[in-house]
């Protein structure tokens, strides 16, 4: 006979239901009425991310022990699939914010600094940012050019960001960068910097097609602090085995978001459809079930990537993370994600017709379809297949 | 294996920051610039000139630290 799971065993659980449904309902509430604002007027959602705060979610990640939820990455992408639904900006940041928790999370903790800064974050509910992105490198996340100048216990950065999401709204900013003057490109570490120790001189602004409310500006960053803000080890390694899966699967689970409300408005136009003539099903009913089949595709490789990633997390094998059947597979689930993204907005946008065309009708789809198209971008897609290719050639299991 | 070939051909395909020839056989190749993805040059062409084959583990820093790691798994998989 089984043993019967004690009630701690279970009560996580039963935990994580209870907080999606406060979730959806914060979605349904809060985010989903800034939603259409918040991207006409290109502006930070502040009353979603006040909501998040609230419930302590930036903190989803960090451990139980130093007063976080202690959530898994698939409870993660649960939630960041959940407030896709409901306003993918939200979203977005929310996602991008949990992938440099997770990278002192996975990378840091055992550092004095880093394990009272996790304990900062859950009481301030810290919202972090990331530039990975440099004037001269494009998105080759693997290089830089600036790098940190150490003096002692101090340090100083700059760098030239030309897009940082939320950065002027964060209340630390993590930067990868060379880790001396002398160090080859690549040869990086990341770096927390505080609101107090930089300054961000704005380069660029943020009229976008889609997550407007990113507020993803391009900066000048000039910044200082103490070396013990130097996140521990090579990026290299934070790079395998936590930026690179992390930020795939939550991406992933938030385009999913943005599909899966699309079909929800598309369910809503066929179900209207079919009530001016019971007993007939319409056509955009066959094509709702047809893109039903395209979302389930684009959840199954989410799916099977997290179920890679929780064995590879379990095992704790760093060969693993950096071997290139795992690094493809990660870059696999986020080439077809940004696409099948698209192609189910566009599906949905058959189906609602003109009330999907519309801006100002309940099925519209307008804000969908142009965040999806910033999908394939940030990380550019072409880049990422050139990198596949590369490794399929080198690739021998 | 000969630590000069294999410098020479770091040198041609490995695209590092710093003058190959000045390697020490000891020197860290990944502090070099060497990144997993450009291993991947310098792999075809050490298996194309000394005619092996490495296998999917050997693609890693055990293997591709430095010239002296790199020449004697050459050998070892000239000798298998
Ligand atoms: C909504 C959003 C939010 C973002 N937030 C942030 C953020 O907070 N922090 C941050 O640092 N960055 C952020 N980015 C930037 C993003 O992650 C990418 O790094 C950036 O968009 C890449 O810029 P790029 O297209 O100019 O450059 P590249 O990636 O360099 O691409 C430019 C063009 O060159 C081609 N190309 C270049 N190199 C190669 C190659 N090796 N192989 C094949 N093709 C190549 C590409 O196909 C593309 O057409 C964000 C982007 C978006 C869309």
């Amino acid at each position: 006979m089984p043993k019967p799971l004690r009630i701690a065993e279970i009560s996580p659980m039963l935990d994580f239901l209870a907080l999606t449904d406060r979730v959806h309902a914060i979605g349904r509430e809060i985010i989903a009425q800034y939603a259409d604002e918040v991207d006409r007027n290109a502006r930070f959602p502040s009353e979603s991310l006040e909501a998040l705060k609230a419930e302590k979610l930036l903190t989803a990640y960090v451990p139980i022990e130093l007063g976080g939820m202690g959530l898994d990455i698939s409870q993660l992408s649960k939630i960041c699939e959940i407030l896709g639904q409901y306003c993918a900006s939200t979203a977005m940041i929310f996602a991008m914010h949990q992938i440099q928790v997770g990278c002192i999370v996975h990378h840091a903790l055992g550092a004095d600094f880093f394990a009272n800064y996790a304990r900062d974050m859950v009481k301030h509910q810290y919202l972090l940012a990331s530039a990975t992105t440099e004037l001269g490198i494009g998105g080759d996340v693997r290089s830089s050019i600036c790098a940190v100048k150490i003096d002692g216990e101090l340090f100083t950065l700059d760098k030239q960001a030309p897009v940082i999401s939320y950065g002027a709204m964060a209340d630390a900013i993590l930067v990868t960068c060379r880790q001396s003057e002398a160090a080859a490109k690549s040869d990086q570490v990341q770096v927390l910097v505080r609101r107090d120790d930089l300054t961000l001189t704005q380069l660029a602004g943020w009229d976008t097609l889609g997550f407007r409310g990113t507020c993803s500006c391009g900066f000048s960053l000039v910044s200082k602090g103490r070396v013990e803000q130097i996140l521990p080890g090579p990026y290299a390694a934070i790079h395998s085995k936590t930026m690179h899966p992390f930020a795939h699967i939550v991406w992933g689970s938030l385009w999913l978001g943005i599909a899966s409300d699309a079909l929800g408005r598309a369910r809503i136009a066929v179900r209207a459809e079919a009530r001016k003539n019971p007993g007939v099903v319409p056509i955009s009913g066959t094509r709702l079930a047809e893109a039903d089949i395209v979302l389930f595709t684009m959840r199954s490789g989410l799916q099977s990537v997290l179920a890679d990633y929780h064995r590879l997390l379990d095992a704790n094998n760093q060969d693993a993370f950096s071997s290139f059947g795992f690094a493809i597979r990660v870059n696999n689930l986020k080439i077809s994600s940004s696409n099948l993204v698209i192609d189910i907005v566009s599906r949905a946008m058959l189906i609602c017709g003109i009330a999907g065309y519309k801006n100002d009708s309940k099925l519209s789809l307008g804000r969908h379809l142009r965040d999806a198209f910033g999908a394939s971008l940030m990380v550019n897609n072409d880049r990422i297949l050139g990198q596949n290719a590369t490794m399929q050639i080198g690739q021998r299991d | 294996m000969s630590a000069q070939q294999i410098r020479e051909l770091i040198a041609q395909h490995a695209r590092l920051s710093v003058n190959a020839n000045e390697l020490g056989e000891d020197a860290d190749l990944y502090s070099a610039g060497l990144t997993s993805l450009t291993t991947v040059n310098l792999m075809l062409a050490l298996e194309d000139h000394f005619n092996v084959e490495f296998t999917d583990k050997m693609l890693g820093r055990k293997t591709f630290g430095s010239i002296r790691l790199l020449s004697e798994a050459i050998q070892e998989l000239v000798a298998a």
